[in-house]
């Protein structure tokens, strides 16, 4: 899999914020595809949590290292494998679900190791890129900035299938959160949000 | 001249301990010396002391060179010196050969107080856990309460582990490179391999060969060529040997024909040189009885329940003879206990031999691990 690309301050990612407000203070935390350790980072400091990420990317595991960020070089798409059941009160992957092959793996994997789960996923849904499309094109945008070709999204999804995925697979969403540019949307979330933030557990 | 980045010249001391050391085997060393060097300064807080442990084959001399034979560069010194990634302007480090070694600490070759005469087949056989203990021992002498980091690669790395186990208040850090919890059956294999090379020379003498004058070089030639193989990986051998020839013509004899079997030779008697049979023997089988997890039930978390440092593990994917898998056992340990742990797999082609090689991945990590510690020093 593609390492996630990160932005590097925490303002640019809405999703860290709302992943921050739901971690309870001294949790421990698995990050799946951390990136540069920023959000673990940003938790640790705010949240006091004992926090490991997961990263395969050689430059954002040096970069995880360098802001003290706990991080473990294993490909996520091999498996949690290292870990026992129930090792972590969250298991975290954001902005990567829509760039795993075996997504209901991961996702029970997820929840095996991991009391709860939290994704962040753009949402395909989100009025933009049904245009894009409805255009004739795939969309481009700032959440989605890849071409086709040359994208590591290779299961994009909308909300509304996330959340028919999490009913059919036995998944109990506990708390949402959709957003565009940074400020939440409660109306038509499916249509006008363009980032979505899930809380989940096995129901 | 030595090398740009070098500590320079160093000197290699020598401290002695009266107090007796209660080694696992039950055997009991009176007294012994321990040879070691220094490089950069203790800070006034006594908290900025790195310990570096040798692996299998080398010694104390871990950076700079000595000023009667330049040539002998400290194993380690691609990674330890001023400006380097363990850097002896801010960190005061220390290199330790082990005892049962060969060079300089009391060993085989050392004289038994007892008869007066070489230790040779009588010297008891020493473990991981009794190295620890006289490595405590030193940091004492040394006036280290507590170290910075101890890091090892290899049979180094399972003291650097064994440190955070046996004595967890005095380690802040372990950085545990090419490591295993424990040996396969295979890396035994190989040691007793190795072993039957030596105690089967002629020249061996049941362990007492100092006093027939001869030395079982035969045995240790081939133990080496064993060792040496298992450190190298297939790609890096095909890399840099192939199946290149010494000669043009095929000679249809057992001489030297391809360049692999000049190098192994060539290796073999370096070592042989330098190095003593019975140590060697000693050294595989303090590998062979690493196994911290043995006294808990075969369960490596429990072993590591009262660790209380920071762990940094590395591995390196062409490191067939402590494979990555071996180091992912260290670090679901570590997780189980909800220890602070980093780990990397780096991408390197050199088999187990890559943690003493410069490459860039594997030495920026180690940079920036160290980089922090050294806030850590600092701010406190």
């Amino acid at each position: 899999m593609m390492p996630s690309a990160t932005p590097a301050s925490l303002s640019a990612r809405p999703d860290f914020v709302a992943i921050a407000k739901w971690i309870r203070p001294e949790a421990k935390v698995l990050d799946l595809g951390c990136g540069d350790g920023s959000l673990l980072r940003h938790l640790q400091e705010a949240r006091g949590v004992t926090g490991y990420g997961m990263e395969i990317d050689d430059a954002n595991v040096l970069a995880c290292v360098k802001s003290g960020v706990n991080v473990l070089q294993y490909d996520l798409e091999s498996g949690l494998s290292g870990f026992e059941d129930g090792s972590f009160d969250y298991v975290i992957l954001s902005q990567t679900l829509q760039a795993i092959r075996h997504t209901e793996r991961i996702v029970n994997e997820m929840l095996r190791v991991g009391r709860e789960g939290i994704v962040t996923f753009p949402n395909f849904g989100y009025w933009r890129p049904r245009l894009q499309v409805f255009a004739g094109n795939m969309p481009v945008s700032k959440a989605l900035p890849y071409e086709w070709y040359d994208t590591p999204n290779i299961h994009l999804f909308t909300i509304d299938d996330f959340e028919n995925f999490c009913a059919g697979h036995g998944i109990r969403i506990l708390e949402r959160n959709v957003m565009v540019d940074g400020r939440p949307v409660n109306w038509m979330p499916n249509l006008r949000g363009s980032l979505a933030v899930y809380r989940f557990d096995r129901a | 001249m030595p090398p740009e980045g070098s500590v320079g010249v160093v000197n290699a001391k020598l401290a002695r301990f009266e107090d007796p050391i209660a080694l696992k085997s039950g055997a009991r060393l009176d007294a012994y010396e321990l040879a070691y060097e220094t490089y950069g300064t203790l800070n006034a807080a006594r908290s900025n002391a790195v310990l570096v442990c040798h692996a299998l084959n080398a010694s104390h001399h871990v950076a700079g060179v000595y000023a009667d034979d330049p040539e002998n560069i400290g194993w380690w010194d691609n990674l330890i010196g001023p400006g380097k990634p363990l850097d002896t302007n801010r960190f005061f480090v220390v290199g330790v050969n082990n005892i049962g070694g060969c060079h300089g600490s009391t060993g085989p070759a050392s004289i038994n107080p007892a008869t007066g005469r070489q230790w040779g087949a009588d010297f008891p056989v020493v473990t991981v856990e009794d190295w620890v203990e006289a490595q405590s021992r030193l940091a004492t002498f040394l006036g280290i309460v507590r170290f910075a980091a101890i890091m090892g690669g290899s049979l180094g790395a399972m003291q650097a582990m064994q440190w955070a186990i046996s004595q967890p208040q005095r380690v802040a850090h372990s950085i545990v490179i090419a490591a295993a919890p424990k040996l396969s059956a295979q890396n035994i294999a190989f040691n007793e391999v190795a072993r039957q090379a030596i105690t089967t020379d002629p020249d061996f003498h049941g362990g007492n060969y100092y006093s027939q004058g001869v030395v079982p070089k035969r045995g240790l030639r081939i133990a080496r060529m064993i060792g040496h193989i298992t450190y190298l990986s297939d790609d890096a051998m095909a890399e840099k040997f192939g199946r290149e020839r010494r000669g043009v013509e095929l000679k249809f004899n057992f001489d030297v024909e391809f360049q692999i079997e000049s190098y192994l030779r060539y290796q073999a008697d370096k070592f042989a040189e330098r190095f003593d049979a019975n140590t060697y023997l000693r050294i595989t089988k303090a590998l062979d009885y690493f196994d911290p997890a043995a006294a808990s039930g075969g369960h490596l978390s429990a072993a590591l329940a009262s660790a209380e440092a920071r762990f940094l593990v590395v591995s390196f994917t062409s490191d067939w003879r402590f494979s990555p898998a071996r180091s992912h056992e260290i670090v679901k340990a570590l997780l189980d206990n909800r220890l602070s742990v980093s780990y990397a797999e780096i991408d390197a082609p050199h088999g187990h031999d890559a943690f003493l090689m410069e490459d860039p991945r594997y030495h920026k990590l180690i940079r920036a691990y160290f980089d922090n510690i050294a806030r850590e020093v600092s701010a406190s």
